[in-house]
């Protein structure tokens, strides 16, 4: 607020004065011509204006600094939730080490008031190229840079959707790298790690789709728990069916949108790293039935 | 009717101005001293990073012998500059020749070098980080050493079918300019890479 | 409007009318253009080239606008869209910008030092045909090769081709590689020109001109020219380095095997932000020129202007991670760049007061140049404040990556550096050609570019300030920005129209435009003083001077600036 502060007022007397100065000194009497006085310079002027500034750019650096220093080096709490985020081409990886918490795009995390602190701490990393987590109307973006490790911290007051995307250019659909951030209350949180913590529920009436799942590609790149498939370059299937979205946030998590997904992603998202699954309409439906148990 | 007028004036003083063949080798050789620190801020930054392979310790030896090669052809270059001012084409013919003899043992020597660590210790620009910056920075300069001998070598033969007199020597003495900058970046690379970085 | 108020007093003259205009074969033309090493048609080379380059790099920014208009548009494909992006702004920046200045200042730099051409003019021909290869080669990417994702191979990993997106597992196409050698070459090209510059600034100055006396314009592009040596090799180096990474198998950005991406940003960076000082100053050169004629006074505090200029350009090379402050660097390094790059605004202000106290006390005639100066001071005054708001680290912790960053920087580019660009090519204009711009024309072409520049990019602040992302081929509705995404469209295509005004306006004149003589202005640097257009060896005598404005203390014999420096 200082800086906007600031600026604003240096804009409104700086462009105050210039026009001020454009009005008052234009040319308007083009008979009688004469050059008016030519003034060099002015030692005593050129000093103030150069003193002024420098004063407020140091006011403002201090303030700065201040802000800086305050929110890089703050102690973590003890009783952070911490959660590893891990970047990819174009999906978010969410590990909450202490929880025994793997997801994928939708981020939960316990608000954080005041009274009761309990902000989240991100551990900020990439598999592949730069990206950027930026959610906002919880805090300012921070990288995500492979071979390297950053750290941020939010602490969202208010239980709610925040909305945020990725803002680090990352390649074909950089633009569909969506964020949700789940900001749920206490008792809410801890319902939902309770849920997220359970291996894949395993229903029996989706056996044939299971089965079908298992023993194609898909095992390959996804990961669901309790089963053979660990593959760690997709997202966790785990709970696929408790996420609101798929594809990063890009389309509904409705079995429409599922099945024309695993059937084609290139045409939903051109440009995902998904190939297309070639399965049968039959193994379709039944992969995608059961998919859509995975609570 | 298109005219211009002619307004003739005198100077307040006696006008001169530097010589513009020496500011523009000045100024070239600024840039690329630029491009040598970037390579030089990469090589300190990957100093003991590399995740495997040879290491510069294990197989980096000084080459003593080709940089004393390379310092000495700055002297006999000036040298050579020097005799073309006093018109002494035939000794400037002979320095030239010494100090392209010498930056030649220089090139040869670092291509033995590169041989061997190529062929006997396995580094290549691809094993590992060291690699990657080992021949790029040596390999840049190398590629200057290079540029300065084909010059060199253009001059020696103006030289020896007899087109270079004793007015040429301000040219000589600009392109000799280029010449102690290699050198210059040289002894900043020897010292990088063969002795911090051992 | 060629009002000259008051002639120099002449003792001889050259008659230099023609009396006989053979007709040339075209061939004959293109020859001489082709082989020329006069700096004049080499810098209105430059010139033209990079105006075809604004009207394809403008193009390319109005096919992103209407894909961006509304939500989830599929005007363009995500690729072609980013594909747009990269090309648009490294053709902005390297084809368009540092072109046209290089131009102006081929032709501009000789005459008003009383040079007769540039110190290496073979050197300068050499640099203009290698830069333009470098353009060609950029766009020769549309259908050379095939890319990953067809479509040709032009360059898709954003102007600033962040690593490791550029390595070859994430880029197996062509495309980083059109973009890599194209900006060598271009950069070479640079380079050449640059020495030129600095050579002929400090060894051809005419008989009197001492640093001291030399007009700003030339004081500006000496700084120029010295931090492109500095600036634009890291980015030469880097992109070896990036290909050595593509094509030799070395690590340099390769982060499985221990290298490091945030090294590239680095690079990047202390290339990329001298780079747009590079681009200003000779914006602030020809404010320097152009304001005090048309407010009929000498410019404020010369010795404040030259300090202020060299101490942007010194402090510009320390400000470059001010890009970087989301990358993760420690609270130290962080609250370092925070200072240098508010520092920077001191120097920065000053020029902008000295402008505004040329002004005040004189006698201002509005004629197209000035109005085009006047948008300048404006806009740039606004841009230099967001600017300041973007250098507080935790101001740049939301909005770096956003629509508030571009909002800022074109602010800069086009409301600062084109406008001035528009300033220039009205006022020299005459002495290139010999005629006078159409008035008219040019005031149509003054306040369509205001409206649709202001309506563009004023309002492109707010999605940024409401979380919108830079690079990014659609958006979710809902998120609060499509009415201001539609404004900005809508801005963007008044631009155009006053764009496709100043062309008409630019060809029309040279045929129709009013005679200009050697001084329509009434100005008071040495180019004025000879023809319009000037003889091919600029000067028939060389000139003497005896203060900063040479014509000045002709035309005012008894009141001469010697006086009062």
């Amino acid at each position: 607020m200082l800086v906007l502060a600031v600026t604003l007022t240096i804009f409104l007397i700086v462009a105050g004065l210039l026009l001020y100065a454009l009005i008052r000194y234009r040319h308007k009497n083009l008979e009688t011509y004469n050059e008016p006085a030519q003034i060099y310079g002015s030692n005593q002027i050129e000093l103030a204006w150069t003193v002024v500034p420098a004063l407020i750019v140091v006011m403002l650096f201090l303030t700065s600094s201040r802000i800086i220093l305050a929110t890089q080096d703050s102690k973590k709490p003890e009783n952070a939730v911490d959660v590893v985020t891990i970047g990819h081409q174009f999906w978010w990886e969410f590990r909450y080490p202490k929880l025994g918490v793997v997801t994928a795009n939708e981020l939960h995390v316990p608000v954080s008031t005041a009274a009761d602190p309990m902000p989240t701490y991100l551990e900020l990393s990439s598999a592949d190229v730069d990206h950027s987590f930026w959610v906002p109307r919880l805090a300012g973006k921070t990288d995500l840079i492979p071979n390297r490790v950053n750290t941020m911290w939010i602490d969202p007051e208010q239980p709610g959707l925040y909305l945020g995307q990725c803002a680090n250019f990352c390649g074909v659909q950089h633009a569909k790298m969506l964020l949700r951030v789940y900001a749920d209350t206490p008792a809410q949180f801890a319902a939902w790690v309770e849920q997220q913590k359970k291996p894949a529920v395993n229903d029996p009436r989706v056996a044939e789709g299971r089965q079908i799942f298992l023993h194609s590609a898909c095992v390959n790149c996804h990961t669901v728990s309790g089963t053979i498939a660990n593959g760690r370059f997709g997202p966790d299937l785990t709970h696929l069916a408790s996420r609101d979205t798929i594809a990063s946030g890009a389309f509904e998590n409705t079995p429409d949108n599922l099945r024309k997904w695993i059937d084609d992603p290139d045409s939903m998202k051109p440009g995902s790293l998904m190939p297309p699954m070639h399965l049968t309409d039959h193994d379709l439906n039944a992969v995608t039935a059961y998919l859509t148990t995975l609570r | 009717m298109t005219t211009i007028p002619i307004i003739r004036d005198a100077a307040d003083e006696p006008w001169v101005l530097p010589d513009r063949g020496t500011v523009g080798m000045g100024c070239l050789i600024v840039a690329e001293s630029a491009i040598f620190v970037i390579f030089v801020v990469a090589y300190i930054f990957y100093m003991g990073q590399s995740l495997g392979g040879p290491t510069p310790q294990q197989v980096l030896e000084l080459p003593i012998f080709t940089t004393i090669c390379l310092l000495s052809s700055s002297l006999t270059l000036h040298w050579a500059v020097a005799a073309l001012r006093k018109s002494k084409v035939g000794a400037f013919t002979t320095w030239l020749a010494t100090t392209i003899g010498l930056g030649l043992i220089f090139i040869v020597g670092t291509g033995m070098e590169w041989h061997h660590l190529i062929y006997v210790d396995g580094l290549t620009i691809r094993t590992n980080l060291f690699g990657t910056t080992f021949y790029s920075l040596v390999g840049l300069h190398a590629t200057h050493v290079i540029v300065g001998l084909i010059l060199l070598i253009a001059a020696l033969i103006f030289s020896l079918t007899g087109h270079v007199s004793e007015k040429h020597a301000h040219r000589m003495d600009v392109l000799s300019l280029y010449w102690h900058f290699v050198d210059a970046v040289w002894v900043v690379v020897f010292t990088v890479v063969y002795v911090l970085g051992r | 409007m060629a009002d000259s108020m008051s002639s120099l007093p002449s003792v001889e003259t050259i008659d230099l009318t023609s009396h006989q205009r053979p007709r040339r074969l075209v061939l004959e033309v293109l020859h001489d253009w082709v082989t020329t090493v006069d700096h004049k048609k080499i810098g209105l080379m430059y010139i033209g080239y990079a105006l075809i380059f604004l009207v394809v790099g403008g193009v390319q920014a109005l096919v992103m606008r209407i894909q961006l208009a509304v939500p989830h548009n599929s005007f363009v494909s995500p690729d072609v869209f980013n594909r747009l992006f990269t090309m648009h702004g490294t053709t902005m920046v390297f084809f368009m910008g540092m072109p046209i200045l290089f131009g102006f200042a081929n032709y501009l730099v000789p005459l008003m030092i009383g040079a007769r051409d540039m110190a290496f003019p073979r050197l300068n021909a050499f640099s203009f045909w290698i830069s333009a290869l470098g353009g060609l080669l950029l766009y020769y990417s549309y259908i050379g090769g095939s890319g990953l994702y067809g479509m040709g191979s032009a360059p898709d990993v954003g102007w600033f081709a962040y690593a490791p997106l550029t390595m070859k597992a994430f880029s197996p196409g062509h495309s980083t590689d059109y973009w890599a050698i194209s900006l060598i070459l271009s950069g070479i090209g640079s380079i050449g020109t640059a020495i030129n510059i600095v050579v002929t600034i400090i060894t051809m100055r005419c008989p009197g001109m001492t640093l001291n006396r030399m007009p700003l314009l030339a004081w500006l592009n000496l700084v120029m020219a010295s931090m492109v040596f500095i600036a634009v090799s890291p980015l030469t180096a880097a992109q070896i380095m990036l290909m050595l990474d593509r094509y030799l198998g070395s690590h340099f950005f390769d982060t499985q095997a221990g290298g490091s991406a945030v090294l590239w940003i680095h690079f990047f960076w202390i290339f990329g932000h001298p780079e747009v000082y590079i681009l200003v100053l000779p914006a602030f050169a020809f404010m320097n020129e152009i304001i005090p004629v048309f407010s009929r006074k000498a410019i404020f505090g010369y010795p404040a202007m030259v300090a202020a200029s060299v101490g942007i350009g010194f402090i510009s090379m320390s400000v470059w991670a001010h890009h970087m402050f989301t990358v993760g660097m420690g609270a130290g390094a962080n609250v370092f760049f925070v200072f240098s790059s508010m520092v920077i605004a001191v120097p920065t202000g000053i020029k902008i007061f000295n402008w505004l106290a040329t002004i005040w006390g004189g006698k201002v005639r509005f004629a197209s140049p000035m109005l085009f100066s006047v948008g300048f001071l404006f806009q740039f005054l606004i841009a230099g404040l967001t600017g300041i708001m973007l250098a507080a680290a935790p101001f740049d912790w939301q909005l770096n990556m956003s629509y508030f960053v571009v909002a800022h920087f074109h602010y800069v580019l086009v409301g600062g550096i084109l406008f001035t660009i528009f300033a220039a090519f009205y006022y020299w204009y005459p002495k290139v050609t010999g005629r006078m711009m159409n008035e008219r024309l040019a005031r149509w072409h003054f306040w369509m570019m205001v409206i649709g520049f202001h309506m563009t990019f004023d309002f492109m602040h707010i999605p940024g300030l409401l979380g919108m992302p830079r690079r990014i081929y659609t958006y979710e509705p809902g998120r609060g920005w499509d009415v201001w995404n539609l404004i900005v469209t809508i801005g963007a295509f008044i631009q155009a129209i006053a764009i496709i005004l100043f062309v008409i306006n630019l060809i029309r004149s040279y045929y129709k435009g009013e005679i200009a003589g050697n001084d329509p202005w009434d100005a008071w640097t040495l180019e004025w003083s000879t023809a319009s257009p000037p003889p091919v060896y600029n000067f028939a005598i060389t000139p003497v001077v005896h203060s900063r404005r040479p014509l000045w203390d002709i035309k005012h014999p008894e009141d001469p600036d010697w006086n009062y420096e």
